[in-house]
C-alpha cells in the first residue's frame, strides 16, 4: 500500500510538472491570415480517445509495465493519446519444465507521459517445491508497482531523426517469501529497480528496436529477492527487443534480458523469447512466445511457453 | 580498384532502374483513388469530419494528391500553402492526426498496397505533425 501511495504521489508530482500541462494553457497564437475557420471546424477532445494508431501501445510485461513480455520499452502503455488517458489490464501465463510464472496486474497511461503499472507475480514452484524442500505447489508472489516517465523523444512520429523516444522509470518490487529469500542467500525481500528505456519505430523499414538499462539489486526479477551472498548491491542489467510489423495488426520478434548473478546457490542465466502478438483491435491484444529463461533454482532448461491477454483502451 | 570501378557502374546504374516509392504504390491511378478513398474515410470519420466543414473538397483532394505524389518521389509540385499554416486554426489534436493516419491505411489497404510500402509513405508523412498538431 506504501508503495501504491509512493507511485501516485510520483505521479502527481510528475503530471503537475509536466509540459503538456504548460502547452495547454497556453495555445498557439492563431495567424491573423489563416484563422479564419470558425470554432465549428474544431474538433472536440475526447480524454479517453484511443488515439495512438494500433499495436503502439504494446504488451504488457510479465513486471506490468508497458513493453514486450520480458524487456520493459519507452512508450507509455494503453492507446490514450497526449490529451488522454488510456488503461489496460493483462493476464500472463508462462510455463515451464519445472515452474509456473503468472502475472496479472493493470496500467494506465496519462497523456502519453506517464505510466503508472501494477502487477502480481506468482511463482510456482509446483512438483519442484517437493523437491527443493519448500513443499509441493510452494508458491513465491510479488507484487510490482511502477511508474515510467517519457522524458524525450517520439518513438513513432520523429521518423526524420535518430532520436528514440527515451523514458525513465522505476519498480517497486516486494516478495512475499522473505524468510526463503534470505535462506538462499539473498540480502532482502523488497527493492526498487531503476531503468533508462529507448525506444524507436523504423517505420520505413517496418521494425521496432527497444532497449533497456535496468539498474536492479533483483534475482531472477525479484522472485529470489534482492541481494545476494555471491554479489550484492546494484548492477545494469540489459534488456532489448527487435519486433518486425507483419501488418497493422500482427508483430514477431525476439526479446534478450540479461540478470544478476548475486547467489552462491544458484546461477541466473539470460532470458530470451520469440514472440508474436496479434492486436485484433485497439481493446485487447494476443501475444503468444517461445522462452528460455535458463536455470532457475538449480533447475536447468526452463524453456516453455509464453501466453499473455492485455485488454484495455 | 576493381572494387572501385564496380561501384562507380552500380551507382550510375541504380538511379536510372530505381523505382520511386511513387511508383510502388502504383503511381497516379492508385494514389488517385488513395485520396479519393481516403478523402471519404476523412468525411465519415465523426473524430475528424467536422474539421473539413469550411474546406473545398475537390481542391483538397487535388493537393492531397500532389502532395503525396510529391513526397514519394513523382512527378508533381505541391501547390498548396504549407503544413502549419493549413492546420493552425483547426487546433488539430494527437489523436485526430492518428485518426487521419488510420483512414489513409485503410485507402491505401483497399487499394491492395503492401503493409511495408505503405509504412514508407507514412514514415515521410510522420514528422508533419509536428506542424499540423497544435493543440
Amino acid at each position: 500500500m506504501r508503495y501504491i501511495a509512493l507511485g501516485c504521489a510520483l505521479a502527481a508530482a510528475l503530471v503537475v510538472q509536466s509540459p503538456v500541462a504548460a502547452e495547454q494553457s497556453a495555445p498557439p497564437a492563431a495567424d491573423p491570415k489563416t484563422s479564419v475557420a470558425a470554432d465549428s471546424t474544431i474538433a472536440p477532445i475526447d480524454r479517453f480517445d484511443s488515439g495512438k494508431l494500433l499495436a503502439t501501445g504494446g504488451v504488457s510485461t510479465v513486471e506490468g509495465s508497458g513493453g514486450g513480455g520480458i524487456a520493459t520499452w519507452a512508450l507509455i502503455t494503453s492507446y490514450g493519446s497526449r490529451d488522454a488517458i488510456g488503461a489496460n489490464a493483462h493476464a500472463t501465463y508462462i510455463t515451464l519444465p519445472d515452474f509456473e510464472l503468472r502475472s496479472y496486474g493493470a496500467a494506465i497511461g496519462v497523456f502519453d507521459r506517464v505510466e503508472l503499472s501494477f502487477a502480481r507475480q506468482e511463482f510456482d514452484t509446483g512438483n519442484t517445491g517437493a523437491r527443493l524442500g519448500l513443499g509441493k505447489g510452494f508458491t513465491f508472489k510479488q507484487d510490482v508497482v511502477g511508474a515510467k516517465v517519457r522524458v524525450l523523444g517520439d518513438a513513432i512520429y520523429e521518423q526524420d531523426r535518430w532520436l528514440p523516444q527515451i523514458s525513465i522509470g522505476a519498480q517497486w518490487k516486494r516478495n512475499n517469501q522473505e524468510a526463503i529469500v534470505k535462506a538462499v542467500g539473498a540480502k532482502d525481500n523488497s527493492g526498487v529497480d531503476y531503468y533508462i528505456a529507448a525506444s524507436k519505430l523504423f517505420l520505413d523499414s517496418s521494425f521496432l528496436l527497444n532497449t533497456t538499462i535496468r539498474f536492479t539489486e533483483a534475482n531472477q526479477m525479484g522472485l529470489l529477492g534482492f541481494g545476494g551472498n555471491k554479489n550484492d548491491g546494484y548492477h545494469a542489467t540489459f534488456e532489448g527487443s527487435l519486433a518486425a510489423l507483419l501488418s497493422r495488426n500482427l508483430a514477431v520478434g525476439v526479446e534478450l534480458r540479461t540478470q544478476n548473478d548475486h547467489l552462491q546457490f544458484a546461477k541466473q542465466e539470460r532470458w530470451m523469447d520469440v514472440f508474436v502478438a496479434y492486436f485484433p483491435t485497439k481493446n485487447v491484444s494476443f501475444t503468444a512466445a517461445f522462452v528460455d529463461l535458463g536455470t532457475i533454482a538449480l533447475q536447468q532448461r526452463q524453456r516453455g511457453g509464453y501466453f499473455s491477454l492485455q485488454v484495455g483502451f | 580498384m576493381r572494387r572501385l570501378v564496380l561501384l562507380a557502374a552500380l551507382a550510375l546504374a541504380v538511379p536510372a532502374q530505381a523505382a520511386t516509392l511513387y511508383d510502388d504504390l502504383g503511381g497516379e491511378p492508385v494514389m488517385r483513388r488513395v485520396v479519393e478513398e481516403a478523402t471519404k474515410n476523412f468525411l465519415a470519420d465523426k473524430r475528424i469530419a467536422v474539421t473539413f466543414g469550411e474546406t473545398a473538397i475537390p481542391r483538397f483532394k487535388q493537393l492531397l494528391f500532389e502532395q503525396l505524389c510529391n513526397v514519394s518521389g513523382g512527378p508533381c509540385t505541391y501547390t498548396g500553402r504549407d503544413m502549419a499554416k493549413s492546420h493552425t486554426a483547426l487546433k488539430i489534436t494527437d489523436a485526430h492526426f492518428s485518426a487521419l493516419v488510420e483512414d489513409l491505411q485503410d485507402a491505401m489497404d483497399k487499394e491492395k498496397i503492401a503493409f511495408t510500402t505503405q509504412n514508407r509513405l507514412l514514415a515521410i508523412l510522420a514528422p508533419m505533425r509536428r506542424d499540423i498538431v497544435t493543440r
